[in-house]
């Protein structure tokens, strides 16, 4: 009979099992639990008795959070800083994707390559020493070098908020600029030489080839980036904000996003309800904006879905 | 009208540009190690100093006994990280290819699942800390984060699948292979370039990692495990911690105990040095690793 259910061969999956065991484990041990560790974010954790035996705290870590007024602003820095990223990473990104897919060179596009990707091999603990080799108020490049030349005091960079915005989108941009733009790029290869073929024969520039084959053939991979990106709007890139500015106090105001609230929360004050408070609303309201960019992506693109 | 050999031109010049760019702060900082001390305090960082010096270096020779230390666990962390990470990630992801494997969808909603929610830090710092006690060790630099993740588990079974032959898989099972040493001596060998892609992006990933130990080695006692970015984050610890207490003392500090400005430097790029030097040679697998990992990753 066709439709009998044949019997389970365990022995045949056995080896199986035992390969996806570690596997397994490491989800469990890396990502499940902490799941269950949310739990501390609504206790009024006390070490002697543990997790499970401290007291329930309900929402009160929560509220204490966003009371204190500086929840909305690393939330501002957060979702500022990232819709400043995203934006400048498309229309960067694609730019020097579009000028990559231009050079004829083997040799010279594999050296731009090299060229632009190696600051994104380096660490944010090296970041933060480039960084600081132009910037220290009394060893710096450019209070030395370009500041004192114009017959002007030189600033003291770390402790001047106003100036970090505009300090780390630079940083970010040099580092993550080949990335994002090999990925666009990758992206153009892949466009047949057919249409820009035809279009040459009808007489097209660059330029109106670039407007009407290149951009609307990458518009899909944009799409996806944008709202993958926007999917984890919540989430900052810990080195560029903890490292970069050193972890200085007196530049909060304008540099200190959820990642760097949860750490100095954490590890320097040792303040478990104000940490976790701010790391489970980070994970649960991250994992709703993604949940929601993945269901929009799987509406207008689903090839392009992460599942 | 922009013709193409105009367009070319342009690209090719903004090219060389964003290039420099992208390499002048490394410039800066090999130079910056090459100076003379004094001059550097005198005269901040500088493209041309007006005094050079190898002194940095020759301090780096006699203090090699902490920084080839923290070479060393660099280098370890990273060897048995990424093997690690290569084996568990290839061989849940060969698990996940098997056809009618009992349990095989819950294993996939597990994987899936583990892309979306997550404790966060403190939650993740809690279970590490209190139920796998891996502070102050070398697991604690290995285990948390790096091991085995979606995205690549996704990479190589996608691979297994479209570009292994289920035949050849099956023609050695037939003769009696066990599944084990189809998985070693069938799969992975035909797999190599997702491993060598994936590798190189796990590689990068250890060597530049501090994160882990900024959170799992406490300043007491993971001292033995600092790797040379945990060495490299230290110093500027004790560089800022003394620059707050002479600026809120008024005091004047004794900066003896950490190394110089150039010096500092000098351990940052020769941090760096080893990526510098290795890299045209895996750029290939790094830019399809991007390509392939990219979007998602």
């Amino acid at each position: 009979m066709k439709t009998a259910k044949k019997p389970i061969r365990w022995s045949h999956y056995l080896p199986i099992y035992i390969m996806m065991l570690p596997g397994i484990a490491y989800l469990i041990i890396n990502n499940y639990l902490p799941m269950f560790g949310i739990v501390i974010a609504f206790k009024n954790l006390d070490f002697r008795k543990g997790i499970f035996l401290s007291e329930w705290a309900g929402f009160d870590n929560f509220r204490f959070l966003f009371a204190s007024g500086e929840a909305w602003n690393m939330v501002r820095n957060t979702l500022g800083y990232n819709i400043l990223f995203i934006i400048l990473g498309i229309v960067l990104g694609v730019t020097v994707a579009i000028l990559m897919n231009e050079i004829m060179s083997k040799g010279a596009l594999k050296a731009y390559q090299t060229l632009i990707l190696i600051p994104n091999l380096m660490s944010f603990v090296i970041i933060n020493y480039l960084v600081y080799s132009y910037l220290a108020p009394d060893t710096g490049l450019v209070n030395n070098s370009i500041l004192k030349p114009l017959g002007r005091a030189g600033i003291s960079w770390y402790t001047e908020p106003k100036y970090w915005p505009v300090i780390l989108t630079i940083v970010n941009t040099w580092q993550s600029i080949g990335f994002t733009s090999i990925i666009y790029y990758s992206s153009i290869i892949g466009i047949s030489t057919d249409y820009y073929e035809a279009a040459t024969l009808d007489g097209a520039t660059k330029w109106q080839q670039i407007k009407n084959i290149t951009l609307p053939l990458l518009k899909p991979t944009v799409i996806t980036l944008f709202i993958l990106n926007v999917g984890r709007i919540f989430n900052s890139n810990f080195g560029l904000f903890y490292q970069v500015t050193r972890n200085q106090g007196m530049l909060y105001s304008t540099t200190r996003t959820i990642d760097v609230f949860v750490y100095n929360a954490l590890m320097k004050n040792n303040d478990y309800s104000m940490s976790s408070a701010a790391s489970v609303f980070q994970s649960v309201v991250g994992a709703l904006t993604l949940i929601t960019a993945n269901t929009i992506i799987r509406k207008i693109q689903p090839e392009d879905s992460l599942f | 009208m922009v013709t193409g050999k105009k367009m070319r031109l342009w690209s090719n010049i903004i090219l060389i540009i964003l290039s420099v760019f992208a390499i002048l702060p490394i410039i800066l900082l090999i130079i910056g190690s090459f100076t003379d001390n004094a001059t550097a305090l005198s005269e901040g960082f500088s493209y041309f100093p007006s005094k050079w010096s190898t002194e940095a270096y020759k301090y780096i020779i006699d203090a090699w006994a902490m920084i080839g230390k923290g070479y060393l666990n660099t280098i370890l962390v990273t060897a048995i990280g990424t093997g690690v990470s290569l084996i568990v990630t290839a061989m849940f992801g060969y698990g996940l290819t098997v056809k009618g494997l009992p349990g095989g969808k819950v294993i996939t909603a597990m994987l899936i699942i583990s892309m979306l929610f997550n404790g966060g830090i403190v939650a993740q710092y809690f279970v590490y800390t209190n139920f796998v006690r891996i502070k102050d060790s070398y697991l604690a630099l290995i285990l948390p984060n790096y091991v085995m993740n979606a995205f690549n588990v996704i990479l190589v079974s996608n691979y297994f699948r479209n570009n292994v032959s289920a035949e050849i898989l099956e023609a050695s099972r037939i003769d009696g292979a066990s599944e084990f040493s189809v998985f070693w001596k069938i799969l992975l060998p035909l797999s190599v370039p997702i491993l060598a892609t994936i590798g190189i992006m796990t590689a990068i990933g250890y060597w530049n990692d501090w994160m882990n130990g900024l959170y799992y080695l406490s300043p007491r006692n993971g001292g033995p495990y600092r790797t040379i970015q945990l060495i490299l984050n230290e110093i500027n610890s004790q560089v800022n911690f003394l620059a707050s207490q002479a600026s809120q003392l008024g005091l004047t500090v004794d900066t003896s105990k950490i190394p110089s400005t150039t010096v500092r430097m000098a351990i940052a790029f020769v941090g760096i040095l080893p990526i510098l030097i290795a890299f045209p040679f895996f750029q290939k697998y790094f830019v399809k690793g991007i390509s392939v990992g990219g979007v998602k990753g």
